[in-house]
């Protein structure tokens, strides 16, 4: 029997498409327990490789024969011993590439839809992570929007399609990710904007982005209008993009509701927070398609694998814009909260230029899911 | 930097999972129950899986100290100890101790564990004497103290204290069932 390799693109495809999986997960308890990959038909066995050194004879009988069974392992080199040890006794077995390294960093782009005067808007749904980042092309040229640590990825993208990257935005400043922005902008000389109420420790130059700012992608009009909507962070700005598309940052998710306390002030900031969902966005059109800079549960993927909804939808079936009395809102969004990222403060010093770890670091500093959102 | 003893060093530095835990593993085998073995790996992973392996078979993890790129873990090889029959007669537990340390000024605490044990995790003022050297260390002891013998489980400090008596100490007591549920004072290396 073969051991099959399979890529963090082909997982995310069986992903999308519901398909069935078996997942036998060989991490330890612990970082499997934290996280994992996530489908909506997948099955999931954990049993770290270090027991199983000795043999998989024990738990061959809990491996499906007739279903798809992929081995995954931190980085990938136990999920291979495993995956040999199965085909060697007689499984057809896959490993994931690269391990769980390799899905936290994947990155699927989306076409969400076109815009009115050509050009098109592209998620890049990181699906193992989600996070979930915006290109907008128009006319040869692109905006990116909470560009991920992954760089190349954009950038290779933008010259697949042949448009150049001239602005760069980061709708806050972020605590979950290490946030790519600065490296694009400077790469490809693109203005790199982020909101300076966000920005008040950053070392480094950059574009302010504010309340009413207006910039023009290509030569038709594609206007990305900054529209200041505090309340995950002091500096929270959203986009309409093409009169169409609201992207709502980690501010409102598809089920979910931006958390206030990533920047240690819960207490001040659920007032914007509420200000922000129940007044500032109550005034745009409920027409506006919502793209999120995050998905919590992979039940908010579309068919296709985007992460969009009408912003009137939401305001009728999203939970945390459905609570009418304010001590309620401010008791959800302040106790009970779920565990804060990983390493969100070093994440956040990274983003503002305080530190600068290397490419390992980074990678082990975002590891695990993102939980930027209370339900 | 302090030096943490141990009988058998394996180094696994420049390998990646699953080496570091298949090499250790191996080594394992060649140490006698209650040896210490350090491990040195520059695989971030392998603290996570050192730990959690030493929990699945029995083995107990010390700790680890990193040294630039350089993980060091410290395993104690399991043994039989913890099964065997304790027969010193004089016996305290743990809390009878905790409240001798915070009435009296000075008590007289000998921790039997090996070395790398007592490196990571002791009671202040304890003397480590580990149990393989103490015969040839009871100079070292005056007769005339109360002695408070502390290993991880009682067993290597109801052998110890068994020894003591033998030789001429009169007021030898065994602490119950000591560091393994110890809540009290602790000094700890920071990890």
């Amino acid at each position: 029997m073969s051991v099959i390799m399979m890529t963090a693109k082909e997982v995310t495809q069986r992903v999308f498409d519901k398909k069935e999986l078996f997942i036998l997960d060989v991490r330890n308890e612990d970082a499997f327990q934290d996280w994992k990959i996530e489908g909506q038909n997948f099955e999931y066995l954990n049993i770290p490789y270090f027991d199983l050194l000795d043999g998989v004879e024990d738990i061959l009988h809990q491996i499906p024969i007739n279903q798809e069974v992929l081995v995954v392992c931190a980085k990938e080199g136990s999920s291979i011993m495993v995956a040999e040890m199965l085909s060697d006794a007689g499984r057809d077995v896959s490993y994931l590439q690269g391990g769980m390294k390799a899905w936290s960093e994947y990155l699927e782009p989306v076409k969400v839809g076109d815009l009115k005067d050509g050009g098109a808007i592209y998620q890049f749904v990181r699906i193992g992570k989600g996070c979930l980042s915006y290109m907008v092309v128009s006319n040869g040229e692109a905006a990116i929007i909470d560009s991920t640590r992954m760089a190349d990825v954009y950038t290779a993208f933008a010259d697949g399609i042949g448009a150049k990257i001239t602005n760069v935005f980061d709708t806050h400043l972020h605590a979950d990710h290490i946030s790519g922005g600065r490296t694009i902008a400077a790469r490809t000389n693109a203005t790199y904007w982020l909101p300076p109420k966000d920005a008040t420790e950053v070392i480094f130059e950059y574009q302010p982005l504010e309340d009413g700012n207006s910039v023009t992608i290509g030569n038709t009009t594609i206007n990305i209008e900054a529209l200041y909507s505090p309340g995950h962070t002091i500096g929270s700005t959203s986009f309409v993009v093409d009169e169409k598309y609201l992207l709502s940052g980690d501010i409102l998710f598809i089920d979910s509701i931006g958390r206030p306390d990533l920047a240690g002030l819960a207490e001040d900031w659920v007032g914007d927070l509420r200000e922000t969902l129940y007044k500032r966005y109550r005034e745009l059109s409920e027409e506006l398609i919502v793209l999120p800079a995050h998905f919590m549960i992979i039940e908010e993927l579309n068919d296709d694998g985007s992460v969009a909804k009408k912003l009137g939808t939401l305001f009728a079936e999203n939970h945390g814009l459905n609570i009418t009395d304010e001590e309620e809102f401010r008791n959800m969004v302040t106790g009970n909260l779920p565990p804060q990222p990983n390493a969100y403060q070093e994440i956040r010093e990274t983003n503002m230029g305080k530190i600068t770890p290397d490419e390992e670091q980074r990678r082990e500093m975002e590891i695990g899911p993102n939980r930027c959102a209370v339900r | 930097m302090e030096t943490i003893k141990s009988n058998v060093t394996l180094d696994a530095k420049g390998l990646a999972c699953p080496m570091p835990i298949v090499k250790t593993k191996k080594a394992m085998t060649q140490l006698e129950g209650g040896q210490v073995l350090e491990v040195q790996a520059t695989d971030k992973g392998s603290k996570a899986d050192m730990k959690a392996w030493a929990e699945s078979t029995g083995h107990q993890y010390l700790g680890t100290i990193e040294e630039g790129e350089v993980l060091k873990h410290y395993l104690r090889k399991s043994s039989a100890e913890e099964t065997a029959e304790k027969k010193h007669p004089n016996v305290i537990n743990n809390e009878e101790l905790q409240a001798k340390i915070a009435s009296h000024d000075s008590i007289v605490i000998l921790d039997v564990r090996e070395e790398a044990e007592y490196a990571f995790n002791h009671i202040p003022n304890a003397i480590s004497i580990p149990l393989g050297e103490l015969e040839g260390r009871l100079n070292e002891l005056n007769k005339e103290d109360e002695i408070f013998i502390v290993c991880r489980t009682g067993s290597r400090s109801d052998l110890a204290a068994r020894k003591l008596s033998a030789n001429g100490f009169a007021k030898v007591v065994n602490v119950l069932p000591g560091m393994s549920k110890w809540t009290g004072d602790s000094v700890s290396l920071n990890l």
